[in-house]
């Protein structure tokens, strides 16, 4: 068994008409056995980002803690919040600095990004364990239930889903794939963010 | 081999640890303690190779005190958890990393709550109404599942523990003979016998 399953977990996000979701189990376990049910694995990044870390939960901590550290220096330096876009870059930096004793997770993340027209773009992407970026249009997956994910997902998602039909969609993908992995599961959480302006 | 368990309920968190050291097939110790009390209202069971355990409980212990000692007053048990998490973690990726396993259960004076933490050698953390390390915890965690309640008293939540002991005790070959179970409440630290 690989080191990425070794947790259990799964974390996916979608992209909807000017609205993003990001969603994840809520697993925590060794193995086969199961440890916690109130494992969060998305964490809010700004007031416009939700970062999912599915992998090794040791790292989960460990690479919320980096990245917020990383986020507020931004912050202090720029005098501005991160965009989604820079933060994603900022993602994959982080752990290509680690490319030859990698932190064992897959991030997702799901943002929306400002518009030059002032209102928002709907934005997600995703990374290997090593930071080799994937920029998405429709949804990304990771984590032990990844390939039931890509299979549900391609089945349900479609293009142009209003905030409520993305919500539905988003949690019907994550829980009738995660009831087909036995590492992955233990209760859903979900999160929607939409523009108040669209563009 | 070595077993804990902890468990929260009203306004009290109980831990219990078996009291056995063992180098290989031979028991070399029956009455080990294996909860330290990092300060007042704080616990931290530990397991795992031995040497390590000791080495990296002392280390905590004494850091933990230090801490009280410059600022005057306890870390609370979220605080001192993420503290002793990420000393884990950094050892994890160093050139020889302990190998300990832990539970650390505290009283929150500030909020007069329970905190349970579940911290393995790789350094994952998880804040849970009830853990177990070791053997044990394949039997004593479904138990847990059934009968664990948070609002439970302290007879309560002792007979809970209890029913744990002697399912191990039943069931598992290589079962611990003798624990130490200790609580944690607003008045602080105390050891109990079942």
């Amino acid at each position: 068994m690989s080191i990425m399953d070794y947790n259990g977990g799964s974390v996916i996000a979608m992209v909807g008409k000017d609205c993003v979701a990001i969603a994840s189990d809520l697993r925590l376990g060794n193995e086969a056995l199961g440890i916690s049910s109130n494992f969060q694995r998305v964490f809010p990044i700004t007031d416009r980002i939700y970062l999912g870390l599915p992998g090794l939960a040791t790292d989960v901590t460990t690479l919320r803690e980096r990245f917020r550290f990383r986020v507020n220096m931004y912050t202090i330096k720029e005098e501005r919040e991160i965009e989604p876009e820079t933060f994603a870059h900022l993602v994959s930096s982080t752990l290509y600095e680690h490319r030859f004793g990698p932190y064992f997770i897959e991030p997702v993340m799901a943002g929306m990004s400002k518009a030059p027209s002032g209102g928002c773009k709907p934005f997600i992407a995703a990374t290997d364990l090593i930071g080799c970026l994937n920029f998405a249009k429709d949804f990304v997956v990771a984590g032990t239930a990844s390939t039931k994910l890509y299979g549900v997902a391609e089945g349900l998602w479609e293009p142009g889903l209003e905030p409520e039909d993305l919500f539905e969609t988003i949690s019907q993908t994550l829980m009738n794939a995660v009831d087909r992995d036995a590492f992955s599961g233990w209760g859903c959480v979900v999160h929607v963010m939409w523009a108040l302006i669209a563009t | 081999m070595e077993t804990s368990f902890a468990l929260t309920g009203k306004g009290y968190l109980i831990m219990a640890a078996d009291t056995t050291s063992a180098r290989s097939i031979v028991k070399m110790k029956v009455d080990e303690d294996k909860i330290k009390t990092l300060s007042p209202h704080l616990l931290m069971a530990y397991s795992g190779e031995p040497g390590d355990t000791i080495q990296f409980a002392e280390y905590v212990e004494r850091n933990i005190r230090l801490y009280q000692i410059r600022n005057l007053y306890a870390l609370r048990p979220a605080a001192a958890a993420s503290w002793i998490r990420r000393a884990v973690a950094e050892s994890l990726r160093s050139r020889k990393p302990y190998s300990v396993n832990l539970l650390l259960g505290g009283y929150d004076t500030a909020t007069d709550d329970p905190h349970l933490y579940w911290v393995d050698y790789l350094g994952t953390m998880a804040e849970v109404p009830f853990a177990a390390h070791g053997y044990g915890s394949y039997f004593a965690l479904s138990l847990l599942d059934r009968y664990h309640d948070p609002d439970a008293t302290l007879e309560e939540g002792l007979a809970t523990l209890k029913r744990c002991i002697d399912e191990v005790s039943k069931r598992l070959v290589v079962s611990p003979g003798a624990y130490k179970i200790k609580v944690v409440d607003k008045d602080g630290v105390r050891e109990v016998e079942l």
